[in-house]
């Protein structure tokens, strides 16, 4: 008998239940005459945030020098060795890379080759659409990879910075001392 | 000897434009259904291939056609190939008793609009839909494929159940109507469609005829999710293809036949009847979209009960009803 008392009428559930479809139908029809939220890709192209990983650039410092230094340190920090490269010391008697190669191709975009790059050369940009027919149009050389600026940092110039004496003489990097004469502090 | 002539290529016009115009409405129903499905969802649908999409079902078409026509080893060849066309074919077959509008007169001679216009017309479509289900058992029994096979008995199971159903909201139509041609049925409805005349019957119908369809909320053959596809797991193609078309003519069949039993057919004020006959049977799949974008799948067995449990005693006590009312001189 307690059961009987709890059990909704054949009635109210009909009627819930035809309520429930009207519902859905009338969700449905408002969502009909809404605006659709579909970004239209080739159309239009969203902005995408500065720090988007897509294509790998080396950038250039102020001066118009190369940042690579080629320290080898992005090609040990990718995960899946896209990077290769071959150091040489240039005429002035800077490191630079011979060649420095990236498969795109195998390239996961994870960025661990920026965060490991000393001299913010190796930087990944926001572009991201750059199918090829071919796979080996994905290696990317030197000179498809060297871009004429800055990137993210544009003003940042390592060798402003490093205490090396290669481009400017010792004691003139940004917060350096003069080298110290070392006979004139003897007791 | 000429009369005989002119008459076959009457008939065989008849034929070719019924046929155009079905299979025309078909390609561009699945735009529709893509299109009106997509704006439910808040998206564009197909807006890439021409003009708003317009020329996207012959790019689908064309594609399908170029499909490679697999038919998977430890299939029962003969019967795989034959179930797709079944499906359509049937559906095809019913438009040849579906009148579209009143008889008009050419040159002096009366055309009907209607290839076939037979006293069973109404036993002629419900013979023909139940075909269909040999198309959808037999697709899903030869694919050889665990998925396929539950998908055609679950088709096969629904489709006998809400045949019964369809039936019985059907008898109070003939029974006011007394008659089983479609044109008799259509002309008797001229002063008030049976959609109002008779509004239980129009509601069981309306469902069963989901059912029939095999679309959301009915459309367990091919539940996705449970089943992959059904009974069209294994098709691949134009054959494939075919099921798609058949479902869908049977979409703007199931709307003539909606239209001719409960909405009063060709009439309407103001505009032509063959236009208020297109805007019947368009209404009733534009209607089926609409559902498939608010209705989630029923269950199983929620669905078997619905069917024996609801509807069929609901079509019987309406048929009882209408009958006293009838016996009553009302």
């Amino acid at each position: 008998m307690e059961d009987k008392k709890d059990k909704p009428g054949l009635l109210r559930e009909v009627l819930d239940g035809a309520s429930g479809l009207v519902g859905s139908y009338a969700a449905t029809l408002t969502h009909l005459f809404r605006k659709p939220v579909t970004e239209q890709y080739p159309d239009y192209k969203r902005p995408m945030p500065a720090r988007t990983r897509g294509r790998i650039i080396l950038t250039r410092s102020p001066d118009g020098n190369e940042r690579c230094v080629a320290c080898y340190l992005c090609s040990g920090a990718c995960p899946v060795n896209c990077i290769s490269m071959q150091s040489e010391e240039g005429p002035d008697g800077r490191r630079r890379a011979a060649w420095f190669r990236i498969n795109f191709a195998r390239c996961i975009y994870c960025g661990l080759c920026e965060e490991a790059c000393p001299t913010l050369a190796i930087q990944l940009t926001p572009e991201f659409a750059f199918c090829k027919d071919a796979i080996e149009d994905f290696v990317y050389e030197k000179e498809d990879l060297l871009v004429d600026h800055g990137g993210k940092d544009a003003e940042y110039d390592f060798y402003a910075h490093a205490g090396v004496a290669a481009g400017r003489p010792k004691g003139e990097h940004i917060g350096e001392d003069e080298p110290v004469d070392v006979k004139s502090i003897l007791p | 000897m000429t009369d005989i002539l002119l008459g076959i290529l009457v008939m065989l016009v008849r034929m070719a434009v019924v046929l155009a115009v079905v299979f025309g409405l078909a390609a561009y129903m699945i735009l529709v259904e893509r299109k009106l499905l997509g704006r439910f969802q808040v998206r564009y649908g197909p807006n890439r291939v021409g003009l708003f999409g317009l020329l996207q079902p012959i790019a689908d078409g064309l594609k399908m056609l170029l499909k490679e026509d697999i038919v998977p080893d430890g299939v029962d060849r003969r019967i795989f190939l034959v179930a797709p066309a079944i499906v359509a074919g049937a559906a095809l077959f019913a438009f040849a008793v579906v009148p579209f509008g009143p008889t008009f007169t050419l040159f002096g001679r009366p055309v009907p609009q209607v290839i076939t216009d037979t006293d069973v017309g109404l036993l002629l479509i419900f013979g023909l839909s139940s075909l269909a289900v040999y198309g959808v058992a037999l697709g899903g029994w030869t694919s050889d494929n665990k998925y396929s096979l539950l998908g055609g008995v679950r088709g096969a199971a629904q489709m006998i159940s809400y045949e019964l159903a369809l039936g019985l909201a059907l008898v109070p139509v003939a029974m006011t109507a007394h008659s089983l041609n479609l044109t008799d049925i259509v002309n008797a409805q001229a002063r008030l469609p049976f959609a109002i005349a008779q509004p239980v019957a129009f509601l069981i119908f309306i469902i069963s005829s989901l059912a029939e369809t095999n679309r959301i909320p009915f459309d367990l053959p091919e539940a996705e999710n449970e089943l992959q596809a059904g009974f069209h797991t294994e098709y691949s193609g134009m054959r494939f293809a075919l099921f798609f078309v058949g479902e869908y003519v049977n979409m703007i069949l199931l709307g003539s036949v909606t239209a001719i039993f409960f909405l009063g057919g060709w009439h309407g004020p103001f505009l032509p009847p063959i236009l208020w006959f297109g805007l019947k049977v368009l209404a009733v799949p534009v209607f089926l979209i609409w559902t498939r974008a608010s209705l989630p799948r029923l269950r199983y067995d929620q669905l078997m009960a619905l069917g024996w449990k609801c509807l069929v005693p609901l079509g019987l006590a309406n048929i009882l009803v209408t009958g006293a009312l009838l016996a009553a001189g009302l």
